[in-house]
């Protein structure tokens, strides 16, 4: 290792140090700055953890819902699959299966073994179901174009009085969450925004804080010639690790968190919130939520630290 | 080779005050040992300032050990200062750490590692016969003895410049001398000494080349020369 490079070293292990040192030496100054980052990111983990539990809860529950389209037993063949595949051409349809009237029956009977009265009923007379072309949407607000193509004349004229049928309950249901679920993303976002900048706020008026309390020092240290990133080095380094403190405090509450409702309130959901699901994803996602609750408690720390050292090292230029 | 060059230097703070320094040229060759002197508010301390480059001048020109003010970036500063010593009137020492660690932290911000900085700080404190006060803390120690710290740690570095800013200002007599006698080793020992005084004794008896500043302008600059400020200059 050459000469120039080994004083590198040496001067990033005592920024390092120095860093570590001033961070104990400053802990009561630091116990505010880490408290509301503690709360910043405690929010951010939060909402990631919410969304991603309503996103899945919504796709569930999308999943499950179709379009039942009833064909009249005049419809011929062609016109059947002259029918689906036009359906299938549709830009907001997932997908589209057709059961005819035989397989439409036995998928009746089959639905309703346990319910011998139901099956009687069918079986007293000829088959009375009619032959049904199942459509997935891809999203549910797209349900009404659907519909009003399946109601133009002439696909009316294939189809029987009460088609096409779709759970109008359900759709409530999904369009409820939905709403709820962007409002919730949004206040998200909004008390991410603003806990960030209160955050970045705080560390800074701590480092500015520190600086003040050390300017001696540092001022001896410029007239020493000691470069800025070593004398900016130390304080970018204790806010850092309010950074790290506060992603490992977050992750703690949050799983605590999680402890707490599962075992004392035996509750599987709050709300619209699926703890059981928001539980499994913290869990299985354990290291990437660590890893970026530190890149977000870092990035927060060194950016605020920076801009709190720029103004007092500047060199005067008049 | 010239090692301090000031061509015309002017620095104005304040405009309706007047220039702190008017045009000021001097020239110092390596190895000269050099007393400035003059009242208080003759630009003494401006001038340092701006060789130290806390200021920059109003006009003229700044070469020191070939390097020019003018084209020096801002991110170069630190460089410069490391290739020049400075001792402060006020000493200017870190109060809470113990003397060797006020010598070596010089050395540990431009990135020397601890077993150089074990082998070479005690030379240096020997030097300024500080040898066995390492563990003192600086409020231990008498104001002689702090600016022999402040001293040393201005050389540790081997700077081809040292500059002194009326380092016995605060220092009876014979601490003076003490400070002095350091100084004077370290001029032998082939470092440029700058050094700033209103210290008649002192200037007398170093019989050096003395640069009397007026009013912001050199009044005098003569070889082996006395303390000659007249009291009413202001």
């Amino acid at each position: 290792m050459n000469r120039t490079n080994k004083r590198k070293l040496v001067t990033f292990g005592r920024i390092i140090t120095t860093g570590m040192t001033n961070f104990i030496r400053n802990a009561s100054l630091a116990a505010a700055a880490i408290a509301v980052m503690v709360v910043t990111l405690t929010i951010v983990l939060f909402s990631l953890i919410a969304n991603a539990t309503f996103t899945n809860t919504i796709a569930q529950i999308t999943n499950k819902i179709d379009i039942s389209v009833y064909l009249k037993d005049s419809a011929t063949k062609e016109q059947q699959q002259a029918f689906v595949k036009s359906i299938k051409k549709l830009p907001d349809v997932a997908s589209v299966s057709f059961l005819s009237k035989d397989q439409a029956l036995q998928s009746y009977i089959k639905d309703n073994a346990k319910n011998p009265q139901l099956l009687q009923a069918i079986n007293a007379t000829d088959n009375p179901l009619p032959a049904t072309i199942k459509v997935k949407p891809r999203n549910l607000n797209q349900i009404g174009t659907i519909k009003n193509f399946l109601v133009l004349p002439a696909n009316a004229a294939l189809q029987t009085a009460d088609s096409p049928s779709y759970n109008g309950d359900r759709k409530q249901a999904i369009d409820t969450i939905t709403h709820a679920t962007n409002v919730l993303r949004t206040i998200g976002i909004a008390s991410v925004i603003i806990f960030t900048i209160i955050c970045a706020l705080i560390i800074f008026n701590t480092i500015q804080m520190a600086i003040f309390n050390r300017r001696d020092e540092l001022t001896i240290m410029r007239l020493l010639g000691a470069s800025t990133s070593y004398i900016r080095g130390p304080f970018v380094v204790e806010s850092a690790i309010y950074g790290v403190l506060s992603a490992i405090l977050s992750m703690v509450i949050i799983n605590a968190a999680f402890i707490a409702s599962s075992s004392a309130l035996q509750a599987t959901s709050l709300g619209l919130l699926d703890i059981n699901f928001a539980s499994d994803y913290f869990g299985q996602h354990f290291l990437q939520l660590l890893g970026l609750q530190l890149l977000v408690g870092i990035l927060i720390g060194i950016a605020s630290s920076t801009i709190a050292t720029r103004r007092y090292l500047k060199f005067k230029t008049k | 080779m010239v090692m301090i060059l000031l061509d015309r230097v002017s620095k104005t703070y304040n405009r309706s005050m007047g220039p702190s320094l008017d045009r000021i040229s001097l020239h110092v060759e390596p190895k000269e040992f050099v007393i400035v002197v003059g009242q208080s508010g003759a630009g003494k301390t401006t001038l340092l300032r701006l060789l130290t480059r806390e200021e920059r001048p109003s006009s003229g020109k700044i070469i020191i050990g070939g390097i020019d003010y003018d084209k020096l970036k801002d991110k170069d500063i630190p460089l410069l200062r490391r290739k020049i010593g400075v001792v402060f009137q006020d000493f200017k020492l870190l109060p809470n750490k113990n003397v060797f660690e006020n010598v070596a932290f010089a050395l540990e911000i431009v990135g020397i590692g601890s077993r150089e900085i074990k082998h070479t700080v005690p030379k240096v404190l020997d030097i300024v016969n500080l040898k066995g006060k390492e563990k003192r803390m600086p409020h231990e120690l008498s104001g002689g003895e702090r600016q022999r710290v402040a001293i040393a740690r201005a050389i540790v570095r081997q700077p081809r410049i040292l500059i002194a800013d009326e380092p016995t200002g605060n220092l009876d007599p014979k601490h003076a001398w003490d400070v002095i006698k350091v100084l004077e080793k370290i001029n032998r020992y082939g470092t440029t000494v700058l050094l700033t005084t209103h210290n008649a004794d002192v200037v007398n008896k170093l019989k050096r080349r003395v640069v009397t500043l007026e009013h912001g302008k050199v009044a005098s600059d003569r070889a082996n020369a006395n303390y000659e400020v007249t009291e009413d200059a202001k």
